[in-house]
């Protein structure tokens, strides 16, 4: 357990990350740094959004899996790595 | 005949064929011959008998042969039915004369070679008039000369030519004499009875006639052919279906999203997968988070470097270019201006506060002819450079003034004598509003028929007069310098507690003057007097108030009673007496009113920009009724007379033993300027950073920081009169110098000296005032000494900012901040060494003297040092076991 806190301690630390958020494989939220709205909002939107990369890596080849998701915008960087029970997503600003 | 007519036609033009012509032209149109000849074929015999063989006697030219009647009777005799002539016997014995005329007809005309002419007339006819004929046929030939030389022809018996024929032909005669029957029957059957019977029509043959049918094959033909028109239809089928009629009716859902109790969390938590999860999956985060650390790749420098390459293209003028000048020759001449504020709504409108340019002693002297003259503030507008739109009329000089920010027809000036006046120009905006379209036209065209009155006071400028003014004894008592208005968002109670402000609009003033005070005024009528107002209102009914001047009665409750809702004094921190403040700058306060829901702040918002409040019926609440705002920041900068920049609270402390309400000691003082301090701004980007102008520096502060100032400009050489940041670029500012010049710094160019100077006039500058019209049009009003009102255009270089200008600036701010937080902690560290150092040099002085050893003394201590020394040496080598030892027992 806190390993577990340590390690996202340290992600956090890091120079312009702007939450973390561990979601389960259903897409509900269990640990995060963010408020509740956007937690829930972020956890519902992504789980989407990683089932459907997943699933298009894996008919393109079988034998592929997704292992990182970065999605940029304007304003920040999205970052998720799926597995199979869990995803962590992070909010990063880049550019500050 | 109609064939035949062709032929003389062709024939008449040859003229040898004449005499054939004649002969036909001579013959009547009809079908057979006429009357009057009768063709006959004479056989060769006949020929040589009378000397009329073809083509030898009578050719084509020559095709008459008299013959005698009597030989043609001789011959008739002799040959009898053999004769040739035997058809006509009896019209050669009828005829008259003895010579009959034959013809040969050598064309056939009329069916056989010869014809024989029958009657004398056409024998003539045909013999004589050759001469007539001709001249008939050259009249044909010319028809032109025809009518004017053709005799009038003469009635004549009417000759046959053979037309009548057809006539009979047609003509229904009797062939043959009419048959009669005469049928009779035996009288006795008449009347007889009739008996009928029976027969059976098959019995007999022919009983009966039968008319089978038979196909006709007329109408069994084939049509092959056959005209019609097509048009084309879609295939249109009805069907019918039967269907269950689903109905949408209206139907919500409301969902949450599923989460986890905090139990299930927390054993989501512990699990051991979680772990390995994130244990796992950290490096890569790790590494994608480093690298958009290290570079953003998504950003595109081509394009950033092409923004700052587009400043190159216009560098070409920086200057402040002038756009337009005003002054007035009546009303601003030996004046000077004070304050220029611009009209927040009406663009194009600005107006300038006029004063007199004269000393104080000068005032006192002339105070007699200064009440004659009162004092104006003057509205102009671009349409019109000479003619002031709109005065407003003051008590007494106005050094400032500003427009209401909620409502801009509600204007606030702080006179000299320390009254605060209001005014209102609802009834003049129209016209400001019109002459900035129109220019003068709109007036002209609203004359009406009252010539002789309007005319006059059109040309006039309209003078609107004051509604309200503050009691003399109530108000400051040294002319008020700054006064401003407080932002809608919060109100200020009794105490200085800022409220919330329920009406959403402004109602409260601050002013400053040099008299050591700062004064919080509120516009609505007070709490305490509202039976007075009751009382007052009903005089009001019983004789109706006089309007003179046409003052409209919007602040008649504050008129000469006005009295400050607070007042803030400034007492010196360390010594006895008080600050006078010139300039005050509060922060920003625009904050959520948390009490009242988006909802109605909008609704509010929206009312008060639909129709101005009634300020008479406006009331102070009470303190009780709002609840006060906690983040607000109650503390305000003051600029003094003594070039000093004062920091302190306004709201006031009950002092528990009078129970008199004082104010606090301000916080912090800073002494800066070396004259007046004339400006104190605050920053249009940075809430906390702040301007203040004084004597022949300007400085930069930061809220907060309470070391000093964070930037300090070097001395210039002409006295700094008037300050004022850049509204669109961060790190620019003006500086309005004693000689009339405006300096223009960029403080991320150049901090020693500014970026540039530009003379504007001969005098000093008064004030400045920034305006932004439009993006592409950035305007500075600037007044001098003279009175005279400049308008300049800003630059592109000027107005537009720079990549990250914001960014640049405050880090540059933070820079400053650490740079004096870096002396400060320098400075003490020095004053700590400095401490130690002479402490240090104190205590070897105080310390007494110790006697020299003595030189066997310190031998001696060496030796025993280097006897210890030895020991230790060998104990630890023993302990290694390194000894080269004797003591080791060989076994």
């Amino acid at each position: 357990m806190a390993e577990v806190e340590e390690t996202l301690k340290r992600i956090q630390g890091q120079k312009g990350v702007q939450g973390i958020i561990i979601v389960n494989a259903e897409g509900i939220p269990i640990k995060t740094t963010l408020d509740n709205s956007s937690t829930v909002q972020y956890a519902g939107l992504i789980h989407q959004l990683v089932m459907k990369a997943r699933t298009t890596v894996r008919d393109i080849d079988p034998q592929n899996d997704l292992t990182f998701l970065r999605v940029r915008s304007k304003k920040n960087e999205i970052m998720i790595a799926p597995d199979k029970d869990y995803f962590l997503i992070v909010i990063q600003n880049p550019s500050d | 005949m109609s064939t035949k007519r062709p032929k003389s036609t062709t024939t008449t033009s040859k003229g040898k064929d004449k005499k054939a012509d004649e002969s036909s032209a001579g013959s009547v149109a009809g079908s057979g011959h006429p009357n009057d000849i009768l063709p006959l074929t004479l056989t060769s015999a006949t020929q040589e008998l009378f000397g009329c063989r073809c083509d030898e006697d009578v050719t084509g030219d020559n095709p008459y042969k008299i013959l005698r009647k009597e030989d043609i009777v001789q011959d008739m005799r002799m040959r009898a039915a053999v004769s040739d002539f035997s058809p006509m016997k009896q019209l050669v014995l009828d005829y008259p004369e003895d010579e009959l005329l034959l013809v040969y007809d050598r064309d056939f005309i009329y069916g056989s070679s010869f014809y024989l002419v029958l009657t004398a007339d056409a024998k003539e006819r045909h013999l004589k008039p050759v001469v007539a004929l001709g001249v008939e046929v050259a009249l044909e030939r010319e028809p032109s000369e025809v009518f004017a030389a053709q005799k009038t022809s003469e009635p004549q018996p009417w000759i046959s030519l053979g037309s009548e024929q057809e006539i009979e032909e047609e003509s229904v005669t009797d062939s043959r004499p009419r048959l009669k029957y005469r049928i009779s029957r035996v009288r006795r059957e008449f009347g007889a009875p009739i008996f009928f019977s029976d027969r059976n029509a098959m019995e007999t043959k022919d009983g009966f006639i039968e008319c089978t049918p038979y196909q006709d094959k007329n109408f069994s033909l084939k049509q092959m052919e056959r005209h019609t028109g097509v048009q084309t239809i879609p295939n249109l089928k009805s069907s019918s279906t039967q269907t269950q009629w689903t109905y949408p009716r209206s139907m919500c859902t409301q969902y949450e999203p599923r989460e986890f109790s905090e139990e299930k969390k927390e054993n989501c938590l512990q699990s051991e997968k979680l772990k390995n999860f994130v244990n796992s999956v950290a490096s890569r985060f790790e590494i994608a988070i480093q690298q958009n650390e290290i570079m953003d790749v998504f950003f595109d420098d081509w394009k950033a470097l092409s923004e700052e390459d587009s400043g190159y293209g216009r560098k070409a003028d920086p200057h402040l270019k002038e756009y337009q000048s005003f002054t007035d020759l009546h009303f601003s001449k030996e004046k000077t201006i004070s304050n220029i504020n611009w009209h927040p709504t009406i663009n194009g409108v600005i107006a300038v506060a006029v004063t007199e340019r004269l000393s104080f002693e000068d005032r006192i002297n002339g105070s007699t002819k200064l009440l004659l003259n009162p004092s104006l503030i003057l509205f102009w507008s671009f349409s019109d450079p000479i003619n002031p739109q709109l005065l407003l009329e003051c008590p007494d000089d106005v050094f400032s003034f500003e427009f209401c920010p909620s409502d801009p027809n509600i204007i606030v000036g702080g006179c000299m004598n320390g009254q605060v006046v209001l005014w209102d120009i609802s009834t003049h905006v129209e016209q400001l509003q019109g002459t900035r379209t129109s220019g003068g036209k709109n007036i002209a065209a609203n004359t009406n028929a009252l010539q002789g009155f309007e005319d006059k006071r059109e040309n006039e400028t309209p003078v609107v007069r004051y509604c309200a003014v503050s009691g003399i004894e109530n108000g400051h008592k040294a002319p008020i310098t700054d006064i401003q208005w407080l932002p809608g968002t919060f109100e200020v109670s009794r105490m200085g507690v800022p409220m919330e402000n329920k009406n959403g609009i402004c109602v409260q003033i601050v002013t400053c003057a040099p008299d050591c005070c700062v004064m919080f005024w509120d516009i609505r009528a007070p709490r305490v007097l509202q039976t007075m107002a009751d009382q007052r209102k009903q005089k009001v009914e019983e004789k109706p108030l006089e309007n003179p001047h046409g003052v409209p009665n919007t602040f008649k409750h504050l008129d000469l009673t006005w009295k400050p809702l607070i007042r803030v004094s400034l007492p010196k921190i360390d010594t006895s007496g008080e600050y006078s403040p010139l300039k005050i700058s509060l922060r920003d306060n625009t904050c959520d009113n948390h009490t009242g829901s988006n909802a109605d702040r909008a609704h509010l918002n929206a009312e008060r920009s639909e129709v101005a409040p009634e300020y008479a019926l406006l009331r102070v609440p009470s303190a009780k009724q709002l609840k006060p705002l906690e983040d607000i920041c109650t503390r305000l900068y003051a600029g003094t007379e003594d070039g000093e920049l004062v920091y302190t609270d306004w709201k006031l402390e009950k002092d528990n033993d009078s129970g008199r309400l004082f104010s606090a000691k301000p916080s912090h003082r800073f002494i800066i300027h070396d004259g007046q301090v004339n400006t104190v701004r605050r920053s249009p980007f940075f809430k906390d950073i702040i301007l203040t102008v004084g004597g022949w520096t300007f400085a930069i502060w930061k809220e907060g920081v309470t070391n000093g100032p964070i930037i300090q400009s070097s001395c210039s050489q002409k006295k700094c009169t008037v300050g004022y940041w850049s509204q669109s670029r961060p790190a620019v500012l003006f500086i309005g110098k004693e000689d009339g010049n405006i300096d223009v710094w960029d403080l991320l160019e150049k901090t020693h000296e500014p970026s540039q100077t530009q003379n504007i006039t001969a005098t000093q500058i008064t004030c400045i005032k920034p305006w932004i019209v439009s993006s592409k049009q950035h305007l500075l009003a600037v007044s001098d000494h003279l009175g005279t009102l400049h308008i300049l255009e800003i630059p592109w270089t000027l107005r537009s900012p720079s990549s990250n200008e914001k960014l640049s600036m405050s880090k540059y701010f933070e820079k400053e901040v650490d740079r004096l937080v870096y002396f400060e902690k320098r400075r003490e560290m020095r004053a700590k060494e400095k401490k130690d150092y002479e402490a240090e040099e104190l205590r070897k002085k105080t310390e007494p003297i110790i006697p020299e050893k003595q030189v066997e003394q310190i031998l001696e201590e060496a030796m025993k040092e280097y006897e210890d020394y030895l020991s230790l040496e060998t104990v630890i080598l023993k302990e290694m076991g390194l000894l080269p030892d004797t003591d080791k027992v060989d076994i």
